[in-house]
């Protein structure tokens, strides 16, 4: 119970000296017009918003999640801020699931900006919302993980946000955000199937516009092995890099 | 908690970072209700051992034990006995006094009544209530390293680690500070402190660990430590006329003397016995040199620390204010 005390802390901190800052927000708003704009500014012909949806949905989240995530707990772990919750008499499992809440909520909240400007423009009837929803919430989790795992890897801020485009660039053209992972060369699609992202895209193509390729089942289950996987080496890094 | 048990224990505790040995076999106790001080040049291993202390590093070999329990494997489990105040100030800079203060509290699983009556009172106790709503980025050195320090007691903690508390803080807010700590400790607060300031230990603490190079090379009394020489005789010369080096000479003519020049205008003499000091004004004076006082000086923590660990403290104050973390 005590424990708890301490996750809401950190993450209500976390909201108010992050999250909800004013950059952070606009940030969530300008990305995915941006990205949206993009398309049609690119395009000879009509752009059909609900098919980019799902690619910039996922990429909302990945980007503002990693991100955030990798930048704040390296912050902290720089200005020494960050061994003050690891003297806290409370497991790091919790600590670390608290301090990966808010970027969690972060990334949920940016995935459906881009759903709310569409709402305007497009119809959006006969979206599976049941599926939809989860995919977001483990897309979240798993590049928030992500995040962790770069955050981790690394001692400067500035090296955070580099790594973090290591991971984050490759996946948007890997991942079959915005064409089929069936269209890449055949030498570069097993790559695709060893990323989070994939398989989360395939979810919200799925519930979005009715064109997944994979089952759902395996999907969730892909995106819940990696969050586990993330978060275990995460942990084990920490243990061993942080608690030297 | 039972008074015969010490509140922290350590037996053959090593680290290594690789091929360096950071610290080397330390074995000591730290007594409840005592302030125990840490003393050491940069680099001696103090910071490590206070890590290895609080769960932020672990111990290569070694065990350690918090009233009676070895704890060494699983620190975490005595977390909340301990307050930890790290030698930079590290609180975060974009909350408030009281709110950097609720959230330290809330880490200790307090409930909101409980952490804002605690805080307030602790801004209070510590001089910061009118600025308790103003940011912590915003706040002076002095008020940074007070606040750092309620941080660490918040949770009334039985055990203190302080790291280099007052160092590099105006002498107005090191003197507070001493005075906080005298006070908590006064209230049963056992203190663990690192330092290099000499004095300060000497005002402090109970009990002395000097730690060279990762050794341990002594800990005992205050009292204890002073006794070993308290047999010399000392006395300072403060003289005009210009800096000479006349060390050679001194010797020469007073073979019983020790010899140091403390600055340029001060010299420092060490005899096993008392000396008529007639015959060495007179010397001073015949090379050009004027002695304008001539003071007998008590043997202090500092001439021990200096003769055991043969380090010279101005150095090493001047490397800690360079600016270098503790080892």
């Amino acid at each position: 119970m005590k424990a708890w005390i301490a996750f809401w802390s950190i993450l209500r901190k976390d909201m108010r000296a992050y999250y909800l800052k004013p950059p952070n927000i606009s940030w969530g708003l300008i990305f995915p017009l941006a990205w949206t704009l993009m398309f049609f500014i690119k395009s000879d012909s009509a752009v059909d918003v609900r098919s980019l949806l799902p690619g910039v949905m996922a990429l909302s989240i990945l980007f503002g999640t990693t991100s955030m995530l990798a930048v704040t707990v390296t912050f902290e772990k720089k200005g020494r801020s960050f061994e003050r919750l690891l003297l806290a008499p409370i497991p790091l499992e919790l600590l670390m699931l608290a301090k990966t809440s808010g970027a969690v909520l972060f990334g949920v909240a940016n995935a459906f900006v881009p759903v709310v400007m569409a709402a305007f423009v497009v119809d959006l009837g006969g979206v599976v919302w049941w599926q939809v929803f989860p995919a977001v919430v483990l897309i979240a989790v798993s590049s928030t993980f992500l995040g962790l795992f770069i955050a981790v890897s690394v001692s400067e801020v500035f090296e955070a946000q580099t790594f973090s485009n290591f991971f984050r660039f490759p996946m948007v053209f890997l991942c079959g955000l915005f064409f089929p992972v069936a269209n890449l060369p055949v030498l570069l699609q097993p790559l695709s199937y060893v990323l989070p992202l994939t398989y989360g895209a395939d979810l919200l193509h799925g519930g979005v516009n009715g064109a997944a390729r994979m089952p759902v089942i395996l999907s969730f289950a892909a995106l819940a092995g990696f969050c586990a996987v993330l978060f275990l080496v995460s942990l084990r890094n920490i243990r061993k890099r942080w608690i030297y | 908690m039972n008074d015969n048990v010490p509140a922290i224990e350590v037996h053959g505790l090593t680290k290594r970072f690789g091929d360096i040995l950071a610290v080397d076999v330390v074995d000591y106790d730290v007594r409840p209700g005592e302030v125990f001080g840490f003393l050491g040049p940069n680099g001696a291993g103090k910071t490590t051992t206070i890590n290895m202390l609080t769960g932020l590093a672990r111990a290569t070999s070694g065990t350690i034990c918090f009233f009676g329990h070895d704890v060494t494997r699983n620190v975490k489990s005595v977390q909340h006995l301990m307050g930890v105040v790290p030698d930079e100030s590290n609180l975060y800079p974009e909350l408030d006094g009281f709110e950097n203060l609720c959230f330290c509290a809330s880490l200790y699983g307090m409930g909101r009544r409980e952490r804002d009556t605690r805080a307030r009172e602790l801004l209070e106790q510590f001089g910061l209530a009118e600025v308790g709503r103003r940011k912590f980025s915003a706040y002076s050195r002095g008020m940074k390293r007070k606040l750092t320090i309620a941080a660490g007691i918040i949770h009334r903690p039985p055990i203190l680690f302080l790291d280099e508390p007052t160092t590099g803080i105006d002498v107005a807010s090191a003197r507070q500070i001493r005075q906080l700590l005298a006070a908590l400790n006064k209230a049963g607060t056992t203190i663990f402190i690192t330092t290099h300031y000499i004095e300060e230990a000497e005002r402090l603490c109970n009990r002395v660990a000097f730690i060279v190079d990762g050794r341990l090379v002594r800990v005992d009394t205050l009292a204890n430590l002073v006794r070993d020489v308290q047999d010399q005789h000392m006395v300072q010369f403060t003289l005009s006329g210009g800096a000479v080096d006349l060390s050679g000479p001194l010797h020469e003519a007073f073979a019983e003397g020790q010899f140091e020049s403390v600055s340029d205008c001060v010299l420092r003499m060490r005899t096993a016995r008392s000396l008529h000091l007639a015959p060495l004004i007179r010397f001073l004076e015949e090379h050009g040199v004027g002695v304008t006082e001539a003071r007998v000086i008590r043997p202090s923590l500092e001439d021990v620390f200096v003769e055991i660990t043969g380090i010279e403290l101005e150095r090493m104050k001047k490397e800690k204010e360079k600016g270098g973390r503790g080892s």
